[in-house]
C-alpha cells in the first residue's frame, strides 16, 4: 500500500482513507480550522454563524413540524393546534419555529446593517454580497408562505393581499395571478402548493448559504478597518479563536430567544392568527410580519397599484447593485466621516418604514412613510454614488496589528486608500 | 463594550415589539399564571370550568379541548367520566348502518352546543359566537381584554343609538355587541364555598380560558428557567476560557 502511506496526514486510518479518495477532511481543516480572520472582527461577524445555526434549527424543527401538519384548509387549523397540544413538545417546536423565523430575520437584519457599515460588499466581495441578497429574498418568500399555513386569519388575508399584487402587473397580471394561485382566490390548491414550496425553499437557502460562505473565505472576511490582511499576524485561525467568540455570541443568542420562546412566545405574532381563516370577515387592518413590515409601508406609500409594486420590489433588486453604486474605494464607515451618518440613518429610516407598515396607510403614518420611501431609494441611488466627492476619508491604519493594537486610528498612511483598489 | 451593544440591540428590538402587542389602555389583572414562575391555580381552573359549562358553553363551543384534558386541571379519572357522561355525542354508522347517540367518552372533543355554524348564528340574531378553545390568545391584550370585557357591560352613554338585539360593553370595538351580559352575582354555585361575586366568576372562567389556550404554561415556563441558565452556565465557561485564549494574541 505505498499509494497510502504517501497519503498518510492523520493518525486515524479511517480518516486517511476518506482523505485519500474525496479531500473532505482535510478541506473542512482549511476552512473551519485553518482559515484566518482578521483578529480585530468583533462580533458583528458573529451573526453570519448565528444566521446559519438558526437556519439549521429552523429547517430541523419544521421537519418535525411537517410530520403532524395536515396542508388543507377544513383542517390546517386544527392540525396546528393539535400540534400545540397533543404532540410531545409540540408547542416547543411550534414556538420556536415561529419565534425562530423573527429572530432569523433579526440576525440576517443585523448581518446586512454590519455589511453595509462596513463595507463588506465592495471589491472583490461582490458576488458574495448578491449571493446574499439572494438568500435575503429566498427568506421573505419562505417566511410569508410559512405564514400563510396555519391557515388564521392573517394567513389568509396576508396571502390574498400579496399575491393580488402580481394582477397590477400590466396583460399578464390576472393570469398570473390564477397560475401561482392554483385558482382564482386562495384556498386549497394555494395551502398545498404553499406547503409544498415552504418545504423546499430552506434546502435551496442552505445551498446558496454553501455559496456564500464558499465566496467569503477565497479572499477571506472583511474587518472593522475594513482593510486588506497583509501578513499572517493580522489574523487569527478561525478554530479555535472565532469558534470560541462565536460559541459566546450563541450563547447569548440562546439567552434572549429562549426568553422570548418561553415566556412571550406570540409576543411577535398576530391576535388574528388564532382565528381560523374565513373568506367572509375581513380582519380590521391586513399587516405582515414586522420583518416584511418596511416593504410593505413602501407598497402602500405609493397610491397607484402598479406603482406601489414596481417600488416594492424595486426597494429589494436595488440592494443587487450597491456594490456598483458606492464609489468610495474606503471600505469601512468608520472612516468615513460623513457617509457614516447617512448610513446609520438608512438602519433608522428602515426601522420606521417597518413601524408604520404595520399601522394603517392614513394621515400622519402615510407622510412617514413617503418621506421614509424618499430617503430609501435617495440613500442608494443619490448619497451612496455621489457623497465620495464631497467627502473625504480619514487615513487609514497600516494594518490590522496596529488596529488591534489600539494604534491604528492614529498611524498615518496616506497612500493606503490607493493600496485598497 | 462591543457586546453589550449586540446585547442593547438585541433587547431593544425585542422591546419594541413587545410593548407593541402590550401597550395601551387596557387595565391590568393580577393574573396567577402572570410572571416567569406563574402557575393557574387548580381550585380556581375547576371553578371556572364550572362557570364555563353553566354559562358560556349555552352559546359557545370549545372544539379544540377533549374531556381528558380535564385531568390537568386537577380532576381524576373517574371524574371525568362523569363529566363526560353529561354529554351525547352522534357516533355511527354502527353494524346496522345507522348513525346513534351515546354518552361521551373522555376521548370525545367537548360537545358544541350547535349541530353547525348556521344552526349557531340562526340562534343568535345571525351573531356566530365564537370558539373559545384559544380566544384568550385571539384577542389583543389577551385575558385582561377578555376579563374586562365580561364585566365591561354598561348604561350606554347619552345620545348614543343601540341596534336592535345589541348591549353596550365599553370594551368591544364600535361598544356594541349582540352577547347580552354573561354574568352577574352569583350566577353560578360554588360547591366549595368560594363567594360567587361576578368579580370571582368572571377572574375564574378567564382563568380557565386561559388554560385552555395555553394547556402547556407550566411545563414551557418551568422549561424556560432550565434552558435560560443553561445557556447562561454554558456561556460563563465560554466566557472565561474565549478570554484566556484570546489574553494570548498580539
Amino acid at each position: 500500500m505505498s499509494g497510502n502511506s504517501e497519503h498518510r496526514k492523520y493518525k486515524n486510518s479511517f480518516l486517511n482513507w476518506i482523505e485519500f479518495r474525496l479531500p473532505i477532511i482535510s478541506y473542512f481543516e482549511k476552512e473551519y480550522g485553518d482559515y484566518p480572520m482578521p483578529k480585530n472582527c468583533n462580533y458583528f461577524w458573529s451573526f453570519g454563524a448565528l444566521a446559519t445555526i438558526t437556519l439549521v434549527v429552523m429547517i430541523v424543527s419544521g421537519i418535525f413540524l411537517a410530520m403532524n401538519y395536515t396542508p388543507h384548509t377544513d383542517m390546517a387549523f386544527d392540525s396546528v393546534e393539535r400540534i400545540m397540544r397533543d404532540v410531545n413538545y409540540g408547542w416547543l417546536l411550534r414556538y420556536i419555529h415561529s419565534n425562530g423565523a423573527a429572530f432569523f430575520f433579526i440576525v440576517v437584519y443585523i448581518h446586512i446593517l454590519r455589511g453595509m457599515y462596513y463595507g463588506s460588499y465592495k471589491y472583490p466581495r461582490e458576488l458574495n454580497w448578491i449571493l446574499g441578497v439572494f438568500i435575503y429574498l429566498l427568506m421573505m418568500a419562505s417566511a410569508f408562505m410559512g405564514y400563510v399555513l396555519p391557515w388564521g386569519q392573517m394567513s389568509y388575508w396576508g396571502a390574498t393581499v400579496i399575491t393580488n399584487l402580481f394582477s397590477a402587473i400590466p396583460f399578464i397580471g390576472e393570469g398570473l395571478k390564477i397560475w401561482l394561485l392554483g385558482d382564482y382566490t386562495v384556498g386549497n390548491a394555494t395551502l398545498n402548493r404553499f406547503f409544498a414550496l415552504h418545504y423546499v425553499l430552506p434546502f435551496v437557502i442552505l445551498g446558496v448559504v454553501g455559496l456564500h460562505v464558499a465566496a467569503v473565505h477565497v479572499h477571506g472576511s472583511n474587518n472593522p478597518a475594513g482593510i486588506d490582511i497583509k501578513s499572517k499576524n493580522d489574523t487569527v485561525r478561525f478554530f479555535p479563536y472565532m469558534v470560541m467568540k462565536d460559541a459566546l455570541a450563541v450563547c447569548v443568542f440562546g439567552v434572549i430567544i429562549s426568553a422570548v420562546i418561553f415566556f412571550g412566545p406570540n409576543l411577535m405574532a398576530e391576535v388574528d392568527n388564532y382565528i381560523p381563516a374565513d373568506p367572509l370577515v375581513t380582519p380590521a387592518h391586513i399587516v405582515p410580519n414586522w420583518y416584511l413590515a418596511p416593504f410593505y409601508a413602501i407598497l402602500r406609500a405609493i397610491p397607484d397599484k402598479l406603482g406601489g409594486v414596481l417600488l416594492m420590489f424595486g426597494s429589494i433588486a436595488i440592494l443587487f447593485v450597491l456594490p456598483w453604486l458606492d464609489r468610495s474605494k474606503v471600505r469601512s464607515c468608520n472612516f468615513r466621516p460623513i457617509y457614516k451618518w447617512f448610513v446609520m440613518l438608512f438602519f433608522v429610516n428602515f426601522f420606521i418604514l417597518g413601524y408604520v407598515g404595520m399601522l394603517p396607510a392614513e394621515g400622519l403614518y402615510l407622510l412617514i412613510a413617503r418621506i421614509g420611501l424618499v430617503y430609501y431609494f435617495g440613500f442608494f441611488l443619490i448619497i451612496t454614488p455621489f457623497i465620495h466627492r464631497i467627502e473625504t476619508p480619514k487615513s487609514l491604519p497600516l494594518g490590522i496589528s496596529d488596529v488591534y493594537l489600539g494604534g491604528g486610528k492614529e498611524a498615518l498612511n496616506p497612500n493606503a486608500q490607493k493600496e485598497i483598489i | 463594550m462591543r457586546f453589550i451593544i449586540i446585547i442593547l440591540l438585541f433587547l431593544l428590538s425585542t422591546s419594541i415589539f413587545a410593548a407593541e402587542s402590550n401597550s395601551g389602555p387596557m387595565p391590568k389583572h393580577k393574573w396567577s399564571f402572570n410572571g416567569i414562575t406563574g402557575t393557574f391555580d387548580r381550585a380556581a381552573l375547576q371553578r371556572g370550568f364550572k362557570v364555563y359549562q353553566e354559562v358560556c358553553s349555552g352559546c359557545h363551543s370549545m372544539k379544540l379541548l377533549y374531556y381528558r384534558d380535564l385531568r390537568d386541571i386537577g380532576f381524576s379519572e373517574a371524574e371525568v367520566k362523569v363529566i363526560a357522561a353529561e354529554y351525547t355525542v352522534v357516533d355511527g354508522p354502527n353494524d346496522e348502518g345507522e348513525m346513534y347517540d351515546r354518552d361521551a367518552r373522555p376521548a370525545d372533543r367537548f360537545v358544541s352546543p350547535y349541530a353547525n355554524d348556521n344552526e349557531a348564528r340562526l340562534s343568535n340574531n345571525g351573531a356566530y359566537p365564537p370558539d373559545l378553545s384559544v380566544i384568550t390568545k385571539a384577542r389583543k391584550y389577551g385575558e385582561d381584554y377578555i376579563y374586562n370585557f365580561i364585566l365591561g357591560y354598561e348604561e350606554p352613554p347619552e345620545g348614543m343609538e343601540i341596534g336592535d338585539g345589541m348591549y353596550y360593553n365599553k370594551w368591544v370595538g364600535g361598544n356594541q355587541i349582540s352577547m347580552p351580559q354573561p354574568i352577574y352575582d352569583g350566577s353560578v354555585d360554588y360547591d366549595d364555598g368560594t363567594d360567587n361575586n361576578a368579580l370571582q366568576l368572571t377572574e375564574d372562567v378567564v382563568t380557565f380560558l386561559k388554560w385552555a389556550a395555553e394547556p402547556e404554561l407550566e411545563v414551557r415556563k418551568n422549561l424556560g428557567i432550565k434552558v435560560i441558565l443553561f445557556f447562561l452556565v454554558l456561556g460563563t465557561f465560554i466566557y472565561f476560557v474565549k478570554n484566556k485564549l484570546w489574553r494570548e494574541v498580539d
